[in-house]
């Protein structure tokens, strides 16, 4: 499987999806305009996608705007996929120590899909 | 002293009565949109507000502004004259204030109206409810949006939002929308 590698910009994620070294990790800022292009090569990657061993996949982020929410829970529902093949796969969703709202966007995403959730301050 | 740059002290004399710190007025572009953003970006940055208040900030005016550019893109397919939007932002002594103006057809307002009033209408737990049950049913529009920006800039302002309809001919009205964000943590 390939490895996905984007470096942040000022409205999009640095996203890391490297099975080799079992980094699966969303980080930074989402805000693309257009957010279904700009996920698109993830959802896909995704699609085609099952882990070897355990997958825990790490969504970092500080801001996202509504259209990205769409699309988060988009790759929590291929998540939830992969998990129903019967893999071991987690979600860790970090927030800043004082970011109410993106503690609390994580216990909604949890509540939306069968997937382990684990929500930390950082 | 040339009378017609009047304007020019009026319009600056309106501006810091109201307390307004950005205004743009004019075409949203998605790059025109991007550079708003990142202006009243920097324009937080630099005060020292509480983090999560600039925060909830930057947040309201993300949505607001990719709303107007949204739907400027598709009203301005075919409305060269009005193809312009008004965004501005205010910070009084109490609360910051996000507002935004566009053009819209009339046939549009019925279904804004009870959209807002629907969001209006709801408490902290209701939108909190009407935010997941629209995420979880809805696929991304073909202009990108899903929905949300209202319900969430509601939640994160944590006030009713404030709208008006102002007709200016059978076809379409002038639609405006305000935030309030409160600049004292936790009311």
């Amino acid at each position: 499987m390939s490895t996905i590698n984007l470096e942040g910009t000022e409205d999009t994620p640095k996203i890391m999806l490297d099975p080799a070294n079992g980094i699966y990790e969303i980080s930074g800022r989402s805000l693309p305009e257009d957010c279904a292009s700009f996920y698109k090569p993830i959802l896909e990657w995704l699609d085609n996608f099952s882990p070897s061993s355990k997958m825990d996949f790490n969504i970092k982020l500080d801001y996202f705007n509504t259209a990205s929410s769409k699309m988060i829970l988009d790759i929590l529902t291929r998540l939830e996929k992969i998990k129903n093949t019967g893999k071991d796969v987690k979600v860790i969703w970090s927030h800043s120590e004082d970011d109410e709202d993106m503690q609390e966007a994580g216990e909604e995403f949890s509540e939306l899909v069968e997937v382990p959730f684990e929500i930390k301050a950082y | 002293m040339d009378k017609n740059l009047n304007y020019i002290f009026d319009l600056h004399t309106t501006l810091s009565t109201k307390n307004i710190i950005l205004v743009y007025e004019g075409e949203f572009t998605q790059e025109i949109t991007k550079s708003v953003l990142s202006m009243a970006e920097k324009n937080l940055e630099t005060t020292n507000e509480e983090i999560s208040i600039k925060k909830k900030v930057f947040n309201v005016m993300v949505e607001c502004l990719q709303n107007i550019c949204k739907h400027s893109e598709e009203f301005g397919s075919e409305n060269d004259d009005f193809n312009t939007a008004i965004f501005m932002i205010g910070k009084e002594d109490s609360e910051y204030t996000i507002t935004s103006g566009n053009i819209i057809y009339n046939d549009r307002i019925d279904g804004l109206k009870n959209k807002l009033d629907q969001i209006n209408s709801l408490d902290k737990e209701g939108l909190k409810e009407l935010f997941k049950t629209v995420l979880s049913s809805t696929e991304l529009s073909d202009k990108g949006g899903a929905g949300l920006g209202f319900i969430d800039m509601a939640r994160k302002s944590s006030n009713k939002l404030a709208y008006d309809f102002y007709k200016i001919n059978d076809n379409i009205s002038f639609f405006s929308l305000q935030s309030r964000i409160s600049r004292n943590k936790e009311v």
